[in-house]
């Protein structure tokens, strides 16, 4: 017996494919600019085209990203992403653990997905953490990077472009390693391949 | 949450402690002796005034004694001499006479005086010890290998305005102030055809699209200078003096976007020095007053990222392992 679910929206799917390949762009083009002309490092891309695609991409992003949170203010996707106070962190610890120890010992999924539960604790909040702090902090220091007529002089005596700098670089590693942890953590679904088939057409399956 | 938080204050902290092993290194710069300059230390100021009646006013008096006439003129701003900054300039404690014949003291100034060779820098300051930090000798070979070399009346005075002159990058406090008053020593020409023409008779030359290959223009004329771009870098100079033909300019991002930017050893030399004498750690100006995207890396940062990856995929690594054999 199967239950299909319709969890992922239209939009949301686009959202996200669309999401998916700017930041791998970024993320490439991010490593070549920040590792320009060393001889130890691969260029594979001239880097006034690396300049050129990721501020491009960047804007792109930006915009694709005003997107979801306005989808997610408007429509019923956003409660999806609500954190309640109340057990929060033995939620969280208890599905650490299933993914730590219980998936290997057969024991049932602790959270599982329903029509109020697209996500379990630990998705959720690293989805709102990246969404709601991460990117935030990304595009506000991108720009102070592209206009860097709006940013604060200095700081301590320490430059406030440097600063933005080194903020811009940490949270796009931060994003990277979610990025490597998010496919992988997607592949823990019933099959491997479950949760991709999910966010393609939009139903999420339930085998018995 | 708290390993983000972590590796951001980490990050916050590393970068005060950082260390660089492509610093250029420069002579000793020699205690700067200090002078009061200004007009009221000036010993031949009131006589500069005989020249400064005309030279420093916008209008000056062409008088004949024999008929009792007299009339304004203006005073062309091509020979107009600023007291300000002229008592603030290197030279400031010279009489006008100093350098310029005695002849000039008549006027209409004689043709043969208005023809006279100038001096030469080096007429003063060559083989003088006191000076001696400055290479002047050096300046004036790599001088003579430069473009503008060839062109009919040109020296050093045409860079090095005698009235204006003073040494910028040497004492800078404030890096963007000295880029302005570097490149307003070329735009002087190259944005002034007047002033260009009377040294060429080529076409006008126009910065803005010569130049329109380099992306965000504003902003790095703003952060660099004329001569990163246009000048061999010389190991010994502090100002390299080489400027070579256009087709030999840099015009790869990565010879500044980079880890051993050129700047550290163009626009960036003296400080880089200065800041590993006092504090102990290069790279100090690159990290306080500029950012240049590629150059500002930091070994610890990176160090920092690489291990976090590693650990990262190292977990992934074990956990699919673990997959494969709990089947
Ligand atoms: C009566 C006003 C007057 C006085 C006084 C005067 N000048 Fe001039 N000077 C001029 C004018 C006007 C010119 C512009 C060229 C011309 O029309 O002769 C000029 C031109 C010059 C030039 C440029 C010559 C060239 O062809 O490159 C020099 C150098 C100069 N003066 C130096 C002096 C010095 C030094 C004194 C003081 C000893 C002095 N002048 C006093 C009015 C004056
Ligand atoms: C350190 C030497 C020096 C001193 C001091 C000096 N001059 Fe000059 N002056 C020169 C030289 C050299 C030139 C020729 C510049 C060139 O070829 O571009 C010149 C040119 C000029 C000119 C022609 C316009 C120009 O700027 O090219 C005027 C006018 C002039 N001087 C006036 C004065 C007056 C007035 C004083 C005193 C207040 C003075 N100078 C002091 C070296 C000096
Ligand atoms: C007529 C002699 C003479 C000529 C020609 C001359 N200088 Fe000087 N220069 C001096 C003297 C003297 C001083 C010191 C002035 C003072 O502070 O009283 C000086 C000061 C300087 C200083 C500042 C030194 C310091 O440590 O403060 C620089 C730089 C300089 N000159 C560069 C030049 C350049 C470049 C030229 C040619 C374009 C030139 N000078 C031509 C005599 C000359
Ligand atoms: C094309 C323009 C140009 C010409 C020509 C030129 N210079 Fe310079 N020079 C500069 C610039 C720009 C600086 C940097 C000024 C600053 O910020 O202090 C400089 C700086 C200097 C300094 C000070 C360097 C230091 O260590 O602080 C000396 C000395 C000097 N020049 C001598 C000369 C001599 C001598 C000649 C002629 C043989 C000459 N220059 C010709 C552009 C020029
Ligand atoms: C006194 C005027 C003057 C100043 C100041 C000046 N230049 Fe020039 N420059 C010229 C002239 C004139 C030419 C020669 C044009 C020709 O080929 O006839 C020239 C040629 C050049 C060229 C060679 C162009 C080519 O086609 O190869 C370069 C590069 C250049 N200048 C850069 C600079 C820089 C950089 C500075 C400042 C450090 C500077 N110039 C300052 C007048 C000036
Ligand atoms: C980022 C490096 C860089 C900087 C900064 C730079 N230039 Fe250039 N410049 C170049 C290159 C490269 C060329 C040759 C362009 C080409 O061949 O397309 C050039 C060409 C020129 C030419 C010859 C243009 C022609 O059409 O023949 C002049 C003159 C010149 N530059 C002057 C300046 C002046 C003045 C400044 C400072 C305001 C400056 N440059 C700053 C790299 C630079
Ligand atoms: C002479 C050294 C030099 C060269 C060559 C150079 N740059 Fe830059 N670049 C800088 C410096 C310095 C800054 C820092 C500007 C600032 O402080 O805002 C900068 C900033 C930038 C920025 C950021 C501008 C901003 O608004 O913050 C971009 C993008 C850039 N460069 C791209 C390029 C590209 C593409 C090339 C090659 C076509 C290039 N640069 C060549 C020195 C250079
Ligand atoms: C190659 C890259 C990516 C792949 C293969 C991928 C895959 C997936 C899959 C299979 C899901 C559905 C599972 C679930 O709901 O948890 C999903 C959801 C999600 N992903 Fe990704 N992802 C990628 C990149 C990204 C990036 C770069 C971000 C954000 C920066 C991101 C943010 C999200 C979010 C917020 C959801 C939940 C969307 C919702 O249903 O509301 N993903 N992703």
């Amino acid at each position: 017996m199967s239950n299909r679910i319709y969890l992922y929206p239209v939009w949301i799917r686009i959202w996200h494919i669309i999401n998916a390949i700017l930041f791998l762009v970024l993320i490439f083009t991010g490593i070549a600019l920040r590792f320009a002309g060393q001889e130890n490092a691969v260029s594979l891309i001239r880097f006034d085209q690396a300049v050129a695609w990721h501020n491009v991409a960047a804007i792109i992003l930006t915009a694709s990203y005003v997107i979801f949170v306005i989808g997610n203010a408007i429509s019923r996707n956003g409660r999806y992403y609500r954190i309640k106070k109340e057990n929060f962190w033995t939620e969280l610890i208890a599905q650490f653990k299933f993914y730590a120890f219980g998936m290997f010992r057969k024991e049932k999924h602790p959270f599982p997905v329903n029509e109020e539960r697209k996500f379990n604790p630990l998705q959720k909040i690293s989805y709102v953490l990246a969404m709601y702090a991460g990117m935030p902090v990304l595009i506000i220091t991108g720009f102070g990077l592209l206009f860097p007529e709006i940013l604060i002089q200095q700081f301590f005596g320490i430059s406030g472009l440097l600063i933005t700098d080194v903020l811009h670089f940490s949270i796009g590693f931060i994003l990277s390693v979610f990025l490597i942890v998010h496919v992988y953590t997607c592949t823990l679904g019933q099959k491997p391949g479950t949760l991709f088939k999910s966010m393609m057409n939009g139903y999420h399956e339930e085998h018995d | 949450m708290k390993i983000a938080l972590t590796s951001l204050i980490v990050a916050l902290i590393s970068v005060i402690s950082l260390t660089d092993k492509h610093a250029p290194v420069l002579q000793e710069p020699q205690d700067e002796y200090q002078v009061e300059k200004g007009r009221e230390n000036n010993i031949f100021a009131e006589d500069n005034e005989n020249c400064l009646v005309c030279h420093g006013e916008e209008y000056y008096q062409l008088s004949d004694t024999a008929q009792d006439k007299s009339e304004r003129r203006i005073m062309p701003s091509n020979y107009y001499v600023d007291r300000d900054e002229y008592y603030q300039s290197n030279h400031w404690s010279f009489g006008c006479l100093d350098c310029h014949p005695y002849d000039f003291e008549k006027f209409p100034h004689p043709t043969s005086a208005r023809l006279e060779e100038p001096f030469h820098c080096n007429d003063c300051h060559g083989f003088d010890e006191q000076y001696a930090h400055y290479h002047f000798d050096e300046i004036t070979e790599e001088y003579n290998e430069s473009v503008h070399d060839d062109i009919e009346g040109f020296s050093c005075w045409k860079c090095h305005d005698p009235h204006s002159y003073e040494i910028t990058i040497r004492t800078s406090e404030n890096l963007e102030e000295t880029i302005l008053y570097d490149n307003n020593i070329c735009l002087e020409c190259h944005a002034n055809y007047d002033k260009f023409q009377l040294l060429s008779s080529r076409d006008e030359i126009r910065i803005v699209s010569s130049h329109d290959w380099l992306p965000n223009q504003a902003a790095h004329f703003k952060s660099v200078r004329c001569i990163e771009c246009h000048t061999e870098i010389s190991d010994s100079l502090l100002v390299a003096h080489k400027l070579r033909p256009a087709d030999k300019a840099v015009k790869r991002c990565t010879e500044c976007h980079t880890s051993n930017s050129r700047l550290l050893a163009t626009l960036y030399k003296f400080q880089s020095k200065k800041i590993r004498n006092d504090a102990g750690f290069v790279n100090g100006v690159i990290l306080n007053q500029s950012y240049v995207i590629g150059a500002n890396r930091n070994p610890a940062i990176n160090m920092l990222s690489f291990i976090i990856f590693g650990g990262v995929v190292l977990v992934i690594i074990f956990h699919i392992f673990m997959r494969l054999i709990k089947k």
